[in-house]
């Protein structure tokens, strides 16, 4: 099953942001969309949440092309973790992760679901405090929290469940990053979607299975983080030189260079 | 996957037990309030002696009859109504917008019901005579409506941009709002006669002095029927909490919630001003008080804001029938004297907010 994206042009606005751009994410891998600021990733990543409508060129889930679903229909296979949230009323975080369980038809409470999730994230005792009271990283945690009860089981019986991510680990400390990342690789190789924009390529090379490279609104590169992830295609999308070095278990780090180093 | 734990444990910072308990004190509070401001009037009529009375098929006299069934009942009534109509509308409209400054007499709401009040007043008789007779006495109620409705949607179409609230937009087009509809309204009372200037003012005070079976079954049912189905928006309002775009991810239909919203607040608004003039306050006090007790979860808030709406507004209505006695002090005084404080007591406690 899969999750893609076939020539996606989209505008805000009068400006052109995505000009026919193609994805294609598969269950079970963590698919990373990466690029420099601007470059049309969080636009992408609305348009495969279905919030806004590509001009033209459609986005299908599972096999449906989402353009003709509800939200209703959308939420029990594919939840979302905004860039950052704001909050004007002073609730607890248990009230805010109860918001992912908008759509699902949960017998009990609920409360069983919902500390599974905090202690997955790291919060297993936060569900008392109130969410505005938060740093900016537990906050975000907290939101990731709220997506997953949505999604709770990476497989339903009627296919995979989907989690877009737009910069999980933005705000967040190494620690809390590891935690995070592992999180999402392990709803991937539950059988789950991952779809992340990520802003770190030393984790994108870490986790990643599938990575989309993204340059002025175009996707430049796709394929495993080994194919995209190289000296030349780095270092013309972000404009700057970067040094990819081999670790012995076959994997990468980059080194910005210039650093004065 | 993570085993779930299902252990019975209360999980913390779940508040829905404790807004479930409010509800029952609330209703109880209500109650209470009520049979006292039945029994509460310049006649010295006993409540509860004229309606076990009725109840046991003994005589009343005809005068007790009158006052109680006929003058007190009606206000009693009228006065639930109107106060869970407006913290109602309060309650929603801040969830709406995102915002606990939100309140229909703040923003140009109650304005505009006014304006859809007194043009029926004023220029009712304009109207063909065939569609008069079918409006009767729906016609004040039903023009306050689509006052308040008009200027809730202008509100609404001004400060949300995109699916995001700007409050500084929001209070400053409802100030905008309000003064261009007190402009209309006052060119219209400027052509009213003479008995129409008197039921205007008499109106606009703010008042259940007026209260009647028949002005409340024109205005009542609307409502009624607001407050019966604002709970429905419960989910919604909290998805919106977290901004229109989370809202849809769970898998609320905002257009949905937003349109059903505006039409509660207006609905309530409406034909509460319709039936007892200006009451200002309510629905900015009674929703914060209850957030400070249980939450902002609209699970129960929708609810207890009717039940406290129409308990504060019974209170304020006995104390402006005693503090001048044998005068009457118009409600809308009272509640703006303790709400005006309020109100800026809130701002202040937001501040943070506001200037963010």
């Amino acid at each position: 099953m899969r999750l893609q994206a076939r020539d996606i042009r989209l505008y805000l606005g009068r400006a052109e942001i995505l000009h026919g751009v193609d994805l294609t994410a598969h269950a079970g891998r963590l698919t990373a969309i990466i690029g420099p600021n601007g470059s049309g990733k969080t636009t992408l990543l609305r348009a495969l949440t279905g919030e806004i409508a590509p001009a033209s060129g459609n986005v299908v889930m599972n096999g449906r092309d989402i353009a003709g679903m509800r939200p209703g229909e959308l939420a029990p296979i594919r939840a979302v973790l905004p860039q950052q949230s704001v909050l004007s009323f002073p609730f607890t975080v248990a009230e805010i992760v109860r918001i992912g369980l908008t759509s699902s038809h949960v017998q009990d409470d609920g409360h069983a679901l919902i500390r599974a999730a905090l202690s997955r994230v790291g919060l297993p005792d936060h569900a008392g405090r109130l969410y505005q009271e938060l740093s900016g990283g537990e906050q975000q945690r907290v939101q990731l929290a709220r997506a997953l009860v949505q999604i709770w089981h990476p497989v339903g019986s009627d296919g995979p469940r989907w989690l877009l991510l737009d910069e999980p680990v933005s705000s967040l400390d190494i620690a809390q990053q590891l935690t995070v990342m592992r999180l999402a690789a392990e709803y991937a190789r539950q059988g789950g979607g991952v779809v992340a924009i990520m802003h770190d390529l030393n984790l994108t090379a870490m986790f990643a299975d599938h990575v989309l490279l993204m340059q002025e609104g175009r996707a430049v590169a796709e394929g495993s983080p080994v194919d995209v992830l190289t000296d030349h295609r780095l270092s013309g999308a972000y404009g700057c030189c970067l040094q990819i070095n081999h670790t012995p278990s076959d994997g990468v780090w980059l080194l910005p260079q210039g650093a004065g180093l | 996957m993570v085993a779930l734990d299902a252990s019975g444990e209360r999980l913390a910072g779940d508040r829905r037990h404790l807004g479930r308990s409010l509800a029952f004190w609330l209703f109880a509070l209500l109650a209470a309030v009520a049979m006292l401001s039945l029994g509460h009037g310049a006649s010295g009529v006993s409540a509860p002696q004229v309606l076990l009375d009725w109840f046991t098929g003994h005589e009343i006299a005809r005068t007790d009859r009158v006052v109680l069934f006929d003058i007190r009942l009606p206000r009693l009534l009228t006065g639930m109504l109107v106060g869970a109509g407006l913290a109602v509308s309060g309650a929603v409209m801040q969830g709406l917008f995102r915002n606990p400054l939100a309140d229909p007499g703040l923003l140009g709401v109650s304005a505009g019901a006014s304006l859809g009040a007194i043009a029926a007043i004023v220029l009712g008789g304009l109207l063909p005579p065939a569609i008069l007779a079918a409006a009767g006495w729906h016609l004040v109620p039903l023009a306050a409506f689509a006052g308040s409705w008009l200027a809730m949607a202008v509100l609404y179409g001004i400060a949300t941009q995109q699916g995001k609230t700007s409050v500084a937009t929001m209070l400053l087009a409802g100030i905008a709002i309000a003064a261009m509809i007190a402009a209309v309204s006052g060119l219209i009372i400027y052509r009213a006669d003479d008995q129409q200037l008197r039921d205007l003012t008499f109106w606009s005070l703010g008042s259940l002095a007026g209260a009647s079976w028949v002005k409340l079954l024109a205005a009542g049912p609307v409502i009624a029927a607001a407050l019966v189905v604002s709970p429905l928006l419960a989910r919604g309002l909290n998805g919106l909490a977290l901004g229109e775009a989370a809202a849809a991810h769970v898998g609320i239909r905002v257009q949905r919630v937003k349109t059903a919203a505006i039409l509660i607040t207006a609905a309530a608004t409406g034909a509460s001003v319709a039936i007892s003039g200006g009451i200002g306050f309510v629905g900015i006090v009674v929703p914060h008080l209850l957030r400070l007790l249980t939450g902002p979860d609209h699970r129960w808030l929708l609810v207890n804001s009717g039940l406290l709406g129409a308990s504060v507004l019974l209170v304020a209505d006995m104390v402006s029938r005693t503090i001048i006695a044998p005068a009457e002090l118009p409600i809308g005084i009272i509640t703006a004297m303790i709400g005006g404080p309020f109100f800026l007591w809130v701002l202040l406690s937001n501040r943070r907010m506001l200037d963010g």
